[in-house]
């Protein structure tokens, strides 16, 4: 069996009575990109520097690439990039420096190409001299991700990249992240912007006050949680009988007809027509992770089993 | 110690030698006033040592001085700048061990305290020259003096939460364990009580050994001076490595 890019096992990390990790276990394989959600204060960050080794658990053991982060950390961090969540940066030096720098705590030496790379992937050539100081705040977030990639670790963590960083960006670093993924790194992410998550990642972990609340691949989360929805808006009518009984509809005169495949919203369709019904407006929505994480959140799951 | 520890210690060197006129110069300058402002004043009434002029006797004790109070600061204010603008979590997250992060801020610190300690000697040698009789003597404890209020910087630095807790630390201990420690006075000249409370002050067998190198004359035997200065030094390396590997207030 291969070896997992991330392992965790029965994690726990108290701070006086609050639980932020509370007995929790994961893995996501070599090659995955996996979203890790969950509201503010869920227990996210805090397992990614339990990861990190920035913070120590009270009880249980993470691993990266198989290598425990407690007793064997130099590997583990070798082997892992993590972009923390808060823009962080050193007053005192040029973004090259800063890179530099960075690489020779990895102790690599001439690591000019890739910060190269680095610098012109993200778009930061044109200030690579500049000090940290002068650059914005969606620049210094940038600087991070490179920071968080200068020993090409083969797992990377992003803590919430995209919060406050405006809409270019953000496409410009999930080409680099999904590139990189393609290339073979494990990718984890958290963030709260759900469509993100959707459309990238492959396997989702809900967390909620400490724990998973759930894990499964994301078609699955979103088969069992959200369905397509026809959603018309009558001039004057009622839904025909045969469509009401599965429908409902909202204060502002929207009906919600919940359709499987696109046969279905033919068949609706031809109903309403045959019924002499006037559709003033019509749409078809997708399932969404937005409504598969406001259900799990409210009502809670219990997978019954750790997909694989 | 990893390959990664010469790129710190790089990284400390720089941080003070980008804004050397703040941290390199400015000490200097307040040595050069100390010295214009004492020898005017004392340097007729006081003889420290028969047969040295007060000039003589004051000079390697303010170098000393001011080499104690930045090591101090260079480590202290490194890390607490580093923990309250975050960036400390880019060293957290490298394979640098806690022996790394020790070695690279102390030697930082003994670094920036030589170039201070040199600049204070360059820029008083029009007024006082100074040979240097004994060079052994004036590195073992240029290195000891320095390392020990480095290490206590770390220790300072790690624990403050807040630059004020940090300022209280300076202002409430090192300042007055330094300028007490003989820098201006021969300690045998002082009354009984306040002579054994200065031999409790590790900074002032750095101080009187220092001093040894150039006068050939001390307080106390430069040997013992040595053993007690480099014993502190121990201590507090000691306490400096068990924190950092604890990972109390950085790793939690």
């Amino acid at each position: 069996m291969a070896t997992a890019a991330v392992e965790v096992r029965d994690v726990s990390k108290r701070y006086g009575a609050l639980r932020a990790l509370d007995g929790v276990s994961l893995t996501v394989e070599e090659g995955e990109f996996f979203a890790l959600l969950g509201p503010n204060g869920a227990g996210k960050t805090t397992l990614i520097s339990a990861l990190g080794g920035l913070v120590r658990p009270d009880a249980g053991r993470l691993s990266v690439m198989g290598r425990d982060v407690a007793t064997e950390f130099g590997e583990a961090r070798r082997l892992l990039g993590i972009v923390p969540q808060e823009i962080v940066f050193d007053p005192f030096f040029s973004v090259r420096e800063t890179l530099e720098l960075q690489s020779g705590y990895f102790g690599l030496r001439d690591n000019g190409k890739w910060i190269d790379e680095l610098l012109e992937r993200l778009a930061l050539g044109a200030k690579a001299d500049a000090n940290m100081r002068s650059l914005s705040g969606g620049m210094k977030r940038r600087v991070m991700v490179a920071q968080a990639l200068v020993h090409r670790p083969p797992v990377i963590v992003l803590d919430e990249p995209t919060a406050g960083v405006d809409v270019e960006l953000r496409q410009t670093l999930w080409q680099f992240v999904r590139e990189l993924n393609a290339a073979g790194h494990t990718i984890v992410l958290t963030t709260h912007y759900l469509e993100e998550a959707q459309n990238l990642c492959s396997r989702i972990a809900m967390m909620k006050a400490g724990r998973i609340v759930a894990l499964d691949s994301t078609e699955r989360l979103l088969a069992a949680f959200s369905e397509r929805v026809l959603r018309v808006k009558l001039a004057g009518c009622e839904l025909p009988a045969s469509l009401a009984a599965g429908a409902t509809v909202d204060p502002t005169g929207w009906h919600r007809i919940p359709v499987e495949n696109a046969t279905q919203v033919e068949s609706a369709l031809a109903r309403l027509r045959e019924s002499g019904a006037r559709v003033s407006h019509l749409e078809v929505t997708e399932p969404e992770l937005e409504e598969v994480f406001v259900k799990i959140m409210a009502r809670g799951y219990a997978p019954d089993r750790e997909a694989a | 110690m990893t390959r990664g520890f010469p790129t710190l210690l790089r990284k400390e060197v720089m941080r003070f030698w980008k804004v050397s006129f703040q941290t390199v110069a400015a000490p200097v300058l307040s040595a050069l006033l100390y010295l214009v402002i004492f020898s005017h004043a004392l340097s007729a009434r006081v003889e420290a040592y028969p047969g040295v002029r007060y000039t003589e006797f004051l000079v390697p004790g303010l170098a000393m001085m001011s080499m104690l109070q930045n090591a101090f600061a260079n480590t202290s204010s490194s890390l607490i700048q580093s923990k309250i603008t975050g960036n400390i979590v880019f060293i957290l997250l490298s394979p640098l061990t806690p022996g790394d992060l020790f070695a690279a801020y102390l030697l930082a610190a003994v670094a920036r305290a030589v170039v201070v300690g040199a600049g204070v000697f360059l820029a008083v040698a029009w007024l006082v020259p100074l040979p240097v009789p004994n060079p052994l003597w004036l590195v073992a404890f240029a290195f000891t003096g320095a390392g020990i209020l480095g290490a206590l910087g770390i220790i300072a630095g790690i624990w403050a939460d807040k630059f004020d807790q940090l300022a209280a630390f300076q202002n409430f201990l090192v300042m007055p364990l330094t300028f007490l420690a003989g820098v201006f006075y021969s300690v045998d000249s002082l009354p009984p009580f306040w002579q054994a409370a200065s031999h409790l002050n590790p900074f002032f067998y750095a101080i009187d050994g220092f001093r040894y190198a150039f006068l050939g004359k001390s307080d106390v035997s430069p040997w013992a001076s040595l053993a007690i200065a480099s014993a502190a030094f121990c201590a507090l390396s000691w306490l400096t490595l068990r924190l950092l590997r604890s990972g109390y207030k950085l790793r939690n």
